[in-house]
């Protein structure tokens, strides 16, 4: 069996070559799969236009020997049109995208990791919440087993105090209660708001609007995001400078 | 194991460093090198430091430029209220193909790319807006890649560009001329439609 379909998000493509592109796919079945393009950048290209990266696509693939498969038909089956003509849409993809390539392991089946991309890629495209980063990213921790532990003191294992805040020490893998102390100030709205993310109040926080408490929810995710993939996110110093 | 004499690896290793060029075609280009006569040897040698030496970028538009600025820029007969953005001096000289074209050019070198971390500040976007600024523009055209980061860029420099008087156009896309319709995708078919003009009569 050396012909397969799948249904895959783009996450990423390089150049290759005159005119082909590698191309960094999460499969629903088969994981994150990288896979040759042929002439995918030339004008007349029968997928070049599909294979971008955040695109939803239904593929089949060609696993040869080496370590690249080669793409033979692409369709979309969805195309997220708003997002392409919108930055901040854009921006906040690329956020997720990068995210997900860090994490995904090559060819190990991921189809929850590959249901929540595709459910907040299409998230941006109907409503690009301001806090869909933040979310995601504290989702995928949590996916990955890492997320943050929000609501015991990691100090002494009591209670995190929710009157007035606490003190967030993600290198203690969690928020610190007042009297243990060290760490940054994190509000009680953003800590609430965090713990709806994770706690299933996904929905209700995706419907605050831009504020003080959506930025510091952000900044503690990709935080603790970069913390866990031990490296920068790079979309996100663009997504600060347009 | 045998290896090969010094200044033969080192060709091999320069060779390879190229695009495109992987350690088998570095060691086959190095041996028609050495097999070639000395005088064509010399002229490659002589055509690589002479690019360098003079090719630098042009100080108004950051084209490929011999002198300070560039043959487009210092061209009286060019339209001088019409500005075509591109990434690459590459797509300077596509664009300069089409002969449709009569305006100057500014050349970004890049486009943003969220993936690769390449944001507005490592273009040339800073002094694009000096230009638009000091120089009689009434029309920028925006010619970058049709792909995500050639629409990043253009989504920026609409936003940026917003200046009374000045208008900011993006080229069209759609079908590529002699293609298919039965395999062109629906997001190029799609902005083909929106795109469409009444057919003018012959």
């Amino acid at each position: 069996m050396s012909l397969y379909r799948d249904e895959a998000v783009v996450l990423r493509t390089w150049k290759l070559g005159e005119a082909d592109r590698i191309v960094v796919l999460l499969c629903r079945g088969a994981g994150k799969v990288r896979a040759v393009a042929k002439g995918a950048r030339k004008t007349g290209s029968r997928f070049g236009a599909r294979l971008e990266p955040g695109a939803h696509v239904q593929v089949q693939l060609y696993k040869g020997r080496g370590e690249l498969d080669t793409v033979t038909q692409v369709e979309h089956v969805e195309s997220f049109k708003v997002t392409r003509t919108d930055l901040s849409r854009m921006s906040h993809t690329a956020s997720l995208l990068e995210a997900v390539d860090q994490v995904a392991q090559d060819r190990e089946p991921q189809p929850r990791l590959f249901s929540m991309l595709v459910g907040a890629l299409r998230v941006i495209e109907e409503s690009d919440p301001p806090l869909i980063t933040g979310a995601f990213y504290l989702k995928l921790l949590a996916l990955e087993g890492v997320a943050p532990e929000l609501d015991v003191c990691v100090g002494c294992g009591e209670p995190a105090d929710t009157g007035e805040g606490v003190l967030l020490a993600l290198e203690a893998g969690g928020v610190h209660c007042r009297s243990c102390g060290g760490g940054r100030r994190l509000s009680a709205e953003a800590l609430a708001v965090s713990r709806a993310v994770l706690g299933g109040g996904l929905t209700a926080a995706l419907e605050l609007p831009q504020g003080p408490v959506t930025a510091e929810v952000h900044s503690l995710a990709t935080t603790a995001m970069e913390a866990h993939l031990e490296r920068r996110i790079r979309s996100l110093r663009v997504l600060d400078e347009t | 194991m045998a290896t090969y004499a010094a200044p033969v690896q080192d060709l091999i290793d320069a060779l390879g460093r190229l695009p495109g060029v992987g350690p088998k075609s570095a060691q086959r280009i190095a041996f028609y090198l050495l097999k070639v006569d000395d005088e064509e040897a010399t002229k490659l040698a002589r055509a690589i430091t002479e690019a360098k030496a003079r090719i630098g970028f042009c100080t108004v538009c950051f084209n490929l430029s011999e002198g300070e600025v560039c043959t487009i820029c210092s061209d009286p007969e060019r339209d001088q209220s019409v500005l075509c953005v591109v990434e690459e001096p590459r797509d300077v000289v596509a664009v300069e193909r089409t002969r449709e074209f009569k305006g100057r050019y500014h050349v970004l070198q890049g486009a943003i790319d969220h993936l690769q971390g390449v944001g507005p500040d490592q273009l040339r976007i800073k002094e694009l807006l000096a230009r638009v600024g000091a120089e009689q523009i009434t029309e920028v055209i925006i010619c970058t890649n049709p792909n995500l980061e050639g629409e990043a860029t253009s989504l920026y420099l609409s936003r940026v560009l917003a200046v009374p008087g000045l208008s900011v156009t993006r080229i069209a896309s759609g079908l590529p001329v002699g293609g298919d319709l039965e395999y062109a995708d629906e997001l190029t078919l799609g902005r083909a439609l929106e795109g469409r003009r009444v057919v003018e009569n012959g």
